[in-house]
């Protein structure tokens, strides 16, 4: 037991066991068996059989998993881009030394901490065809004649649940890119204002390269989170109206859970690896840090 | 036997005792109980009332299977959407909820697994003049044992206003679509519009929709499984949603289960399709606006089109034993208790009929004509067909479902992003997809 106890390493490794094991059981577990009935055709109460690339064939002839990944392209990008811009000018306001600055810091975590469910409980009585607050009150201000149909036409209902999951997402760019912020030496504005910089020439040269690395931690997490998006679409719409609002992820629920066919559920889950791990891969290589921001010289 | 009372049953119990006692075979074979195993516990999924009378009767008549037999019984409420994924999960890992109450075709994707309930159905169908076929249809799949026990079915029916049907010019509703359709339009000139589910609603989409296409002929499928919606009749059920659209409130795209209950009770819709939920929830309304509105308003089966026969899908429930149970006799015995009429009809009372019976005695239960209003909903079961009709029920017919191909197909030609012709083409090919095996 002695030299056990004395090598330094041996007990490392014993030390890393329960996280390893809580992470083989939990993360790689689940994802190879994802992986696994992909392969499949898995039905539920059925154990499935290996069919190699047959769900994934199937997939790509199929027109509504085609329109879903477009769906999901399409919801990723729109909405990442607007809350990056949302959440970047919501982290430089908070930035300045507003009056009640913790306390408007804290109302603007709001959206995030509601639980997703829930928020889009709400969205849904915002954007309901007859009841409509929105709609109410445009209506009684004279504004519009007629209710908006906020999910009933395919691309305003795209539109809508964007704006939705923007609403839910800004708070935690802004925050994330707050820290950031904060991080940067003021020494360095200092010294950009001697150099008679203007107010643009100061962000464009001192604040967005600093920001890079934050930046691509958080943009990176946004768009895992927005790709993989599902409560807020399966309260909002199911997918619909026409299924130009199922995303991959909901998809993916539907054919495998209330449709019984595991496999095909897990392969759709699947082909949305390649996507994730490409915008891990862009930010990784991308916008990692630069040796010039830890005081290094350009290479 | 439509008229059978107590007194009757025991003395048809007691002559079944007695033929049994005389040793005619088939008789001594009818079991009339099953005795609980000792120490039994029974664990209860169901879906979550949509009336509340429902829920406070089930448990009420839960109590007293507990009293009579000992036997404990924890029931778990889901809404009834959620029931299906753990009902999957139950059956797929082997452990979970005993007895599990469930929708649809759901017996039908893991029949291996769940307990053979021949003897159960075949008690009850004698005792209570037999079931309705579709029952066999869901839940004995070639005519062979029972996989599951049939609960009912929330039937559907049209819901309308009578003042605004009057004012349209109609003093009752239509029989067949072609009335129906010209009602719609003559509410539609006085601003009353209609509204039915055109989104991914699992219930009302579902239910509407296929009454539209099986109303003309079309099917998703035939007797062998074939896939046959690209037909003319499709076509023709289609252009018939589009013109019935042009009369609907706008939103119905996106129109999940709820909508059109809330949409009816703020009087902004004159006709849709539903539940018996929507006179009950004006009837019970605190709102005296609402409660008001119950006097006003009126169901009717779905007209019939021009296959010239009712064409209705409901919300079928069913009862389903799983195999790991370790007390197969307790959940018999609860679930022939809860069937019993002692038990069944108070319970279908309670919910003023939310459930139809899927067990032809019943029709005689006072519920459906103390209000004349409830009548329409009695003989759902009677008239309705099954999801997968007219082909086998399992995987396909359940992805066909899960997937709204007829609901997509149906919204996709009445709003007119597609031509009837190409709904029907992309839902041939979705379907295909699914019955290629």
């Amino acid at each position: 037991m002695r030299p056990f106890l004395d090598n330094r390493n041996a007990l490392g490794l014993a030390f890393m066991l329960p996280a390893a094991a809580l992470l083989l059981v939990f993360l790689t577990y689940p994802l190879g068996l994802g992986l696994w009935l992909g392969f499949t055709d898995a039905r539920i109460g059925r154990p499935g059989h290996w069919i190699g690339i047959d769900n994934f064939e199937s997939l790509f002839g199929d027109s509504l998993a085609r329109l879903s990944l477009f769906n999901t392209l399409f919801y990723t990008v729109i909405a990442s881009v607007v809350k990056f811009a949302l959440g970047l000018w919501l982290a430089l306001l908070l930035n300045r030394h507003l009056p009640f600055k913790a306390f408007l810091r804290a109302i603007v975590l709001l959206p995030f901490i509601v639980p997703t469910a829930l928020s889009a409980i709400a969205f849904w009585w915002i954007y309901d065809a007859q009841f409509s607050v929105v709609s109410w009150l445009l209506v009684k201000m004279g504004l519009i004649d007629t209710y908006i149909d906020f999910l009933g036409e395919p691309w305003m209902a795209r539109f809508s649940t964007i704006a939705a999951n923007v609403w839910r997402g800004v708070p935690f760019v802004a925050i994330c890119l707050l820290a950031g912020l904060q991080t940067i030496s003021p020494t360095l504005y200092e010294a950009a204002a001697l150099d008679g910089a203007t107010e643009w020439q100061k962000f464009r040269h001192v604040t967005l390269p600093m920001l890079t690395p934050i930046i691509a931690v958080v943009m990176t997490f946004s768009v895992l989170f927005t790709f993989t998006d599902f409560q807020l679409i399966y309260v909002l719409t199911r997918g619909g109206p026409l299924n130009a609002t199922h995303l991959m992820a909901t998809l993916s629920f539907q054919r495998a859970i209330p449709g019984g066919n595991l496999g095909e559920g897990a392969a759709l889950a699947m082909a949305m690896a390649p996507f994730l791990l490409a915008a891990i891969l862009f930010s990784y290589f991308g916008l990692q840090r630069r040796a010039w921001q830890q005081g290094g010289g350009d290479k | 036997m439509s008229n059978i009372k107590r007194r009757d049953f025991l003395k048809i119990s007691a002559g079944l005792a007695a033929g049994a006692a005389g040793g005619v075979p088939l008789l001594a074979q009818a079991q009339t109980a099953w005795k609980p195993e000792k120490g039994a516990k029974l664990r209860v999924l169901r879906w979550k009332r949509f009336v509340a009378g429902d829920e406070d009767q089930y448990m009420k008549n839960v109590a007293a299977f507990t009293k009579k037999t000992g036997v404990e019984v924890r029931v778990d409420n889901e809404s009834w959407e959620d029931v299906r994924p753990k009902a999957a999960v139950a059956a797929n890992v082997g452990s979970g909820p005993d007895i599990i109450l469930s929708t649809f075709d759901d017996a039908n994707l893991y029949p291996e697994k769940l307990l053979d309930v021949t003897d159960l159905a075949d008690y009850l169908g004698k005792k209570y003049g037999g079931w309705y076929d579709v029952c066999r249809q869901y839940l004995q799949p070639g005519g062979k044992r029972w996989i599951g026990l049939p609960l009912g079915c929330a039937g559907n029916a049209f819901v309308y206003r009578i003042s605004q049907m009057k004012e349209a010019g109609f003093d009752s509703f239509p029989r067949d679509t072609a009335g129906f359709l010209k009602l719609a339009k003559a509410l539609k000139a006085k601003n009353h519009p209609l509204g039915f589910a055109l989104g991914n609603a699992t219930g009302d989409g579902n239910t509407w929709t296929h009454w539209l296409l099986w109303s003309f002929g079309g099917k998703l499928v035939d007797d062998k499984n074939n896939v046959v919606v690209e037909s003319p009749q499709t076509i023709q059920a289609l252009e018939y949603a589009k013109e019935l659209y042009q009369t609907f409130v706008p939103g119905t795209l996106a129109w999940l289960d709820p909508n059109n209950n809330k949409a009816f009770l703020d009087d902004q819709i004159s006709i849709t399709e539903n539940g018996i939920s929507i006179y009950y929830a004006a009837k019970n309304s605190q709102d005296p606006k609402i409660k008001a509105m119950a006097a006003d308003i009126g169901h009717a089966n779905l007209p019939i089109g021009p296959v010239g026969r009712p064409t209705e899908l409901h919300l079928f429930f069913n009862q389903m034993i799983f195999k790991y149970t370790k007390y197969p006799n307790a959940a018999k015995e609860y679930l022939r208790f809860m069937m019993e009429k002692e038990q069944y009809e108070p319970w279908q009372q309670a919910s003023i009929g939310y459930v139809t019976h899927p067990l032809k005695a019943y029709e005689s239960n006072p519920i459906w004509t103390v209000d004349p209003k409830h009548t329409p909903y009695r003989d759902c079961m009677k008239i309705m067909l099954p999801n997968g009709y007219s082909g086998k029920l399992g995987y396909a017919s359940a992805q066909c479902m899960a997937d709204f191909i007829v609901v997509n197909m149906v919204a996709e030609a009445a709003s007119g992003s597609k031509t009837p012709k190409e709904a029907a083409e992309r839902a041939q090919k979705r379907a295909e997809r699914y019955y290629k095996v």
